[in-house]
């Protein structure tokens, strides 16, 4: 981020908030990496490895829909952009160089690669998709996102190269814990520093109230079309991390129950709270799984039909979601203010 | 160094705490959709799969043992899928798995069994890469290729045309696969695709798509789909003043096709993996039971699901211990096993082989025409 | 047409598959104009996009196909037969369509009480709350149904039974420049466009309409003036809701299958016909639903019908960059 801005929030330098926190939970994802295969589960890893990817996903959608305030619904489209960009790159590398991505550390580097193009090919959608937003709000710019969405996969599905309905297979699966947790240590991070910059208060000031945000010289239209940018970059190397991990992607998977999994997540956890979304994120996913069980008493599958009355019983009781717009941090230092 | 001693201990750990408990059931595991837009397929495969374990298990089981078939749904997901095959594998400890009956699925979870080495077979997938992921992959249907020129065969030979019309499902790769491998066939048969129209299954209006069609005058149209469109298609087709046959793959046996498509799909045709008037005992036991336990006509997908479960079960009593390398090693020798869907002999592609059936649909009966053998 | 064995014949045949095209393309209009009529009420009156109004369309396909399997199987269309013309057998058709509308009154009783619970349980109580929270409730109440719907019902895709089987197609001309139309289809036709004229005549001349004009361009200020804004909201929903019923037995009885997911894609599409057209807007809805049904039916059969899915949401980003208040509708200026 251009740093366009002097005053410094005052949480960016203290405690939780310094780079050495965050390079180190960078090491403890790749030493967690290492050591959990052979204490847990494989199920389990592989649950966490998949709320992961949804951490990624939720935290970078609620930069677009909390802090922006512009409800997106096309979350899919931008991870199929990803998804697909970064497993037809590793494919091909693979097809045309196998001995490159027999090597480890070539073959790391190729997949790491693959991501940040990945990230930035949904930039450029996200780009694309953002225009329309300087036009419109609320209902009409939910719908054309997710109609964006929908025209994203009919093109994957119409795209000859990229498998059309068969989609792509044989991904080989580069995608581990260290990879998933750096990149979403990298989002939380990123879209931390955003929201506590000049910029973020542009896009808070969008949220709270657009006109007269602009009535106060800030450019919102910079504003939204960044927000939508940023936040599809992100999804791209989730979209990435999602194909190596599953080795077979088509455009089915990303249709819009998959942007609506992805907005049940921000809503829960709290529209303008990085710790609600990842707090969100990672409690559905778990919970989708413990639920599991319930279908050998129930015979059927009730799990999303309990997804759904949760997201009408939470906006009818608690519409700001589980964090509202609070982080853990504001209560952990709110505990220290009161001891002090 | 901290790092290689806490993996050691990791490993060492995992070694001495047992995790698995000798248990006194085989637990046998599936994947299928059984809620989501696919739902009605995957429903159809599990009855199939717990009416042959159902059966086993009344004759007293494999080796003393009872069979539990643990489900899991996928929703219609693939990551659902590779999921819920882990979870089958590490924490239900199953011996095998069974399924999906959509490619896109068993592709996600192929790489899974194959890593554990837990046998699986899909009942039901027709691309061919689904058995190439590893030795630990098979399936017990007839992949694209081979249905593609049986049904090419069937147009040329039989019905003697020469201008065909098709009209596949643009999101399901099993239509593509078997649209392609029909039309290379087919031409290479000497004969003409005059016009390759598509559709997305969930459309329920194909009007402008058969007029599109209609005016290149094919004699024949060949659509690779499943019952859920089918009907509709041949409804409006017939509605549209459409008069020649219709042609269709194993995805439209179902008494569904008949209660939706009603009349319209008489002078139709299509292959399957059996004929359910088959007056051989094995398809008539089975048809009568399922009769019983769903009150339901099994469909192809049933078939198939039923006969998946039966070569595992055979594979099992062959083995001596039950560990999942036996029972791998006894699938791949499986060798003119006598199914309902024919005499199944598993390649060295882990594909099955067995014979083709052409059916004539008239008035919501499926009369057999004949056998092709591959 | 004529038939003419001249080199004109070619050209003649282009233009019969041409109509043929555009009576697909308006039949398809149809059913998309009756989901959209609901759909604008609904939003024209509290500006919601209302996700749950195509699973509300599923329901009434449901209803209608639970109520004639009823009447089949009670053989109470023969009794109406009877009723009708005082013998049986005589004049099936008729009876057909007696026992047809019949079904459709009762799904559209069933929907508006599911509309009406509806509104009442998930919608109102966020009357006042942002509209992004209403959004999500509609998502939520959307998959709500899609999901309840297949434990319900079973996830299989269920055959309507066929009413009208002795109803064979009009046909214009022969051989070539042969044109089919479906009577069913001019039914529904019919139909959306009569349904257009009730509902123009409710908003625009009754005092229910004027009520809800008003709730419509000021919440506040009608309950100001007296209106019972909340009945009136009820009101509006359960017309709307109706209205899908009416739409989800029709378009079973066309293309005869019923499934929990069938509402969720047509839902939306008539979304974008709404928009089109210019939502809040009846007669934008109508006219809306026919361009869209139009322009399907012409890229199917002159261009790739797999871009279709595509096609009603291209429409709908054009319209809103280029014309945010739709082909009829009027545009708001927004006040500080």
């Amino acid at each position: 981020m251009t740093p366009a801005y002097k005053t410094e929030d005052k949480n960016q330098s203290s405690g939780i908030m310094s780079l050495k926190w965050w390079l180190t939970a960078v090491a403890a994802a790749w030493v967690l990496n290492a050591w959990l295969p052979g204490v847990m589960s494989s199920y389990y890893f592989d649950i966490l490895m998949l709320a992961g990817i949804n951490i990624i996903l939720a935290v970078s959608l609620n930069l677009v829909n909390g802090f922006t305030g512009q409800f997106s619904m096309g979350h899919a489209g931008f991870m199929s952009v990803g998804g697909y960009v970064s497993a037809y790159i590793t494919t091909q590398m693979l097809a045309s160089n196998p001995q490159m991505m027999e090597n480890s550390f070539s073959s790391a580097l190729v997949f790491v690669g693959s991501l940040l193009l990945a990230g930035m090919a949904a930039t450029i959608v996200g780009y694309i998709v953002g225009l329309p937003s300087l036009r419109l709000r609320g209902d009409y710019l939910a719908i054309v996102t997710l109609g964006f969405g929908e025209i994203i996969r009919v093109i994957f599905l119409n795209t000859e190269a990229v498998g059309g309905a068969r989609g792509l297979s044989g991904i080989s699966q580069y995608t581990n814990f260290g990879w998933i947790f750096t990149f979403v240590i990298v989002t939380v991070f990123a879209v931390w520093r955003v929201v506590h910059s000049a910029h973020g208060r542009v896009l808070l000031s969008i949220r709270e109230d657009e006109i007269a945000a602009t009535a106060m010289g800030v450019n919102t239209t910079q504003g939204k079309v960044r927000a939508f940018a940023l936040g599809a970059f992100f999804a791209g190397i989730a979209g990435g991390l999602f194909a190596h991990n599953l080795s077979t992607i088509n455009p089915q998977i990303f249709d819009f129950n998959r942007s609506f999994e992805v907005i049940i997540m921000v809503v829960l956890g709290g529209m303008g709270s990085i710790s609600g979304s990842v707090v969100a994120a990672v409690l559905l996913t778990v919970l989708k799984e413990a639920l599991r069980p319930l279908q050998n008493y129930t015979g059927v599958d009730l799990r999303m039909v309990i997804y759904s009355l949760v997201l009408i019983l939470m906006m009818l009781a608690r519409p700001k979601g589980i964090f509202g717009t609070s982080e853990i941090s504001d209560f952990l230092s709110s505990k220290k203010r009161a001891k002090a | 160094m901290f790092l290689r001693v806490l993996s050691i201990s990791a490993i060492l750990c995992a070694g001495l705490c047992p995790t698995s408990s000798y248990s006194q059931t085989i637990k046998v595991g599936e994947i299928g959709s059984m809620t989501g837009s696919e739902a009605t397929f995957g429903i159809s495969t599990h009855q199939g799969i717990e009416l042959a374990i159902k059966e086993q298990n009344a004759k007293g089981g494999v080796k003393g043992k009872k069979l539990e078939l643990i489900n899991v749904d996928n929703q219609g997901k693939p990551e659902e899928a590779a999921i819920g095959t882990t979870k089958l594998i590490t924490q239900d400890k199953v011996i095998a798995v069974l399924g999906e009956v959509a490619s896109s699925r068993s592709l996600a979870m192929a790489p899974i069994a194959q890593k554990n080495k837990i046998p699986m077979i899909s009942p039901s997938s027709t691309n061919p890469k689904v058995t190439t992921i590893g030795d630990y992959i098979f399936r017990v249907c007839f992949i694209d290729p081979f249905q593609g020129e049986v049904m090419a065969k069937f147009a040329a030979e039989t019905l003697k045309v020469k201008k065909v019309a098709i009209l596949r499902d643009v999101k399901s790769d099993y239509s593509l696969g078997l649209s392609d491998y029909f039309k290379a066939a087919f031409v290479k048969g000497g004969g003409e695709i005059v016009v390759d129209q598509t559709y997305s299954s969930g459309d329920v209006d194909f009007n402008s798509q058969l007029t599109s069609i209609r005016s290149k005058k094919p004699e024949v149209i060949f659509i690779p789909g499943y019952y859920t469109e089918v009907g509709l298609i041949a409804k409006q087709a017939r509605k549209l003043g459409i008069k020649v046959p219709l042609l269709g793959g194993d995805g439209w046996d179902s008494t569904k096709l008949y209660e939706i498509g009603g009349k319209s799909l008489n002078n139709s045709y299509f292959s399957n993996h059996y004929s359910k008037d088959d007056q051989a005992p094995s398809v008539q036991t089975f048809v009568k039971n399922y009769e019983a336990a769903y009150k339901a006509t099994p469909d192809g997908l049933a078939a198939m699901g039923y006969d998946a479960a039966l070569v595992l079960i055979a594979a099992m009593e062959k083995t001596k211990n039950l560990t999942p390398k036996e029972i791998r090693d006894a699938i791949a020798s499986t060798k003119d096993f006598s199914a309902v869907t024919g005499k199944i002999s598993i390649d060295d592609k882990r594909n099955a082989r067995k014979p083709a059936v052409d059916l004539e649909v008239k008035d919501g009966k499926f009369l057999y025409k004949s056998t092709v053998s591959p | 047409m004529i038939r003419s064995q001249s080199p004109q014949h070619l050209v003649l045949g282009d233009m019969a598959e041409f109509i043929q095209y555009i009576i697909n393309g308006l039949s398809q209009g149809g059913t998309y104009a009756l989901i959209a009529l609901g759909y604008t009420m609904v939003f024209g009156i509290l500006q919601l996009i209302n996700f749950a109004h195509g699973e509300v369309y599923m329901l009434g396909a449901f209803a209608g196909y639970y109520t004639s399997n009823f009447v089949l199987s009670h053989q109470l269309n023969g009794k109406i037969n009877a009723l009708m013309n005082g013998a049986a057998d005589q004049s099936t058709t008729a009876s057909a369509i007696v026992t047809g509308v019949c079904i459709i009154v009762v799904a559209m009783v069933i929907c508006a009480l599911i509309g009406f619970l509806v509104e009442r349980l998930a919608y109102r109580p966020l009357r006042g709350a942002p509209r992004i929270n209403l959004l999500i409730t509609a998502v939520g109440v959307s998959l709500f149904f899609q999901y309840s719907g297949q434990l319900l019902f079973g996830s299989d895709p269920k055959a309507f039974p066929d009413l009208f089987e002795n109803l064979e197609p009009w046909t214009i001309g022969s051989d070539d420049n042969i044109l089919y139309i479906e009577p069913l289809k001019v039914f529904v036709f019919a139909t959306a466009i009569l349904l257009m004229l009730i509902l123009r005549h409710v908003i625009f001349n009754t005092r229910l309409g004027r009520a809800m004009r008003a709730v419509s361009f000021n919440h506040d200020l009608a309950s100001l003036m007296g209106i019972p804004t909340d009945r009136i909201i009820a009101a509006t929903f359960m017309m709307g809701s109706a209205l899908a019923g009416a739409a989800g037995v029709m378009v079973a009885m066309t293309y005869p299958k019923v499934e929990p997911l069938m509402g969720s894609m047509p839902g939306l599409k008539a979304f974008c016909a709404a928009v089109l057209g210019g939502i809040g807007n009846v007669t934008g809805a109508v006219l809306g639903s026919f361009i869209l049904g139009l322009a399907e039916a012409l890229l199917s059969g002159y261009g790739t019908p797999t871009y279709k899915d595509a096609l009603a949401f291209a429409i709908l980003i054009l319209i809103l960059l280029f014309k945010p208040s739709g082909i009829l509708g009027v545009h708001r200026t927004e006040k500080v």
